[in-house]
């Protein structure tokens, strides 16, 4: 017991203003003025996502540019109203994306997300965020045997 | 008139216009019919506690070796034999929405054989203990465990009277696209949340082969099960507990 409490005044200290503060954010700039010049001449190298086409037709259920900045807000909005109320719309499911984001590797078949060329990989991976979605929902359109029509 | 009825007017308006069409039964083929119910919504409407949806359950018709509704249960959600996924956990840890119990009275060797699963409770102890709000239920009485916010401490499975819940030990890749499941989190019987919401039987009531499982909305009086409700006995298990289940049992 005294040896926790220790440690959690030993912690308060830590957080408490301390006079070597200025320096530390010198230095911190002097990092980032480094990352900057030399890091970001190399990105701009880096190989773009390879953004691979719809199956079906040209335009997405909302404009493309708001679909990369808000699709994670859609989902998520979807998925609440989805699970908590039963409201099955198919325009901002995740199911609907995958009617038509589907990328097929070399046997015909639909590459799931465990593949890094999946339509949701390519950005994720390149943005290094993870999607979580996956571990619960299939991330390939459904050859379903039970039911046909999926 | 209230905001409330003026909802509910709305989707009796909807309803009416499409839903004429899907009540009743369709022939899918000779032999094959596809059961529906009159009570489907539209996709863009909310459930509503006006609809409780409920099993009847006839052990009387419940053959003691037929584990149909247990298979159909596993191919439609994807657990059991319907996924190749769980290949290292044991048996014991493995899914289990829906189970064959067969009970037996030992002074008179009268066995009788039941299908248990979620009880779906209108006071759920699960949705009592949890801690994030993902064990839940849905307005119209459905429980189920909302894998988004589901942290799989499994106090649901301690607190559930009728071990109902099951927890998912390792990762998935094949699930249905109508049935998320993953690793580390509490799945159970959603009364195939899935198939209700568009109108039809759940999976198990259409599979039995004896017609033992009667699905249906328990606040719609003239809806078969409550008709059934009301002109025949029918128990709760442990009804003590005093949970007012959806699911009650006839012959036990």
């Amino acid at each position: 017991m005294t040896g926790q409490r220790a440690q959690g005044k030993a912690h308060s200290v830590a957080v408490t203003p301390n006079p070597a503060r200025p320096a530390l954010a010198l230095r911190g700039l002097a990092t980032m003025a480094l990352l900057f010049g030399i890091v970001l001449p190399a990105l701009a190298g880096a190989p773009k996502p390879d953004i691979p086409e719809a199956v079906k037709g040209k335009q997405c259920v909302e404009e493309t540019g708001f679909m990369r900045k808000n699709h994670m807000e859609l989902l998520l909005h979807q998925r609440d109203e989805t699970v908590h109320e039963g409201i099955r719309t198919k325009k901002h499911s995740l199911k609907n994306c995958f009617t038509c984001h589907v990328v097929k590797g070399a046997d015909g078949q639909p590459v799931s997300a465990k593949d890094p060329r999946h339509f949701c990989r390519e950005c994720h991976d390149y943005a290094a965020v993870q999607v979580d979605c996956f571990q619960c929902h299939r991330s390939v359109p459904s050859s379903d045997v039970t039911r046909g029509k999926l | 008139m209230s905001q409330a009825d003026k909802h509910i007017d709305q989707y009796r308006r909807k309803f009416l216009g499409q839903g004429a069409a899907l009540a009743g039964a369709v022939t899918l083929g000779p032999g094959v019919m596809f059961t529906s119910i009159a009570s489907a919504k539209p996709d863009d409407q909310p459930v509503s506690s006006e609809v409780r949806w409920g099993f009847l359950i006839d052990t009387n018709k419940c053959a003691d070796n037929c584990t149909e509704c247990v298979t159909a249960c596993e191919k439609e959600n994807g657990w059991g034999s319907g996924s190749a996924d769980e290949q290292h956990s044991r048996a014991d840890q493995k899914a289990q929405w829906i189970r064959k119990v067969t009970v037996r009275d030992n002074r008179t060797n009268h066995s009788m054989s039941l299908p248990m699963m979620c009880q779906h409770c209108a006071h759920p102890p699960c949705v009592d203990v949890c801690p994030t709000g993902a064990s839940m239920k849905r307005a119209d009485g459905i429980v189920l465990v909302d894998k988004h916010i589901c942290i799989g401490c499994r106090y649901c499975m301690m607190a559930c009277p009728y071990k109902a819940r099951s927890f998912v030990h390792e990762d998935l890749e094949h699930q249905r696209v109508y049935a998320p499941r993953g690793k580390g989190t509490v799945e159970s019987c959603n009364l195939c949340v899935h198939r209700a919401d568009k109108g039809e039987v759940p999976a198990c009531a259409e599979a039995c082969p004896e017609k033992a499982i009667l699905f249906g909305n328990l606040n719609d009086a003239s809806s078969d099960i409550a008709k059934r409700l009301a002109s025949e006995a029918s128990t709760e298990i442990r009804g003590d507990l005093g949970l007012d289940l959806g699911v009650r049992y006839q012959g036990i």
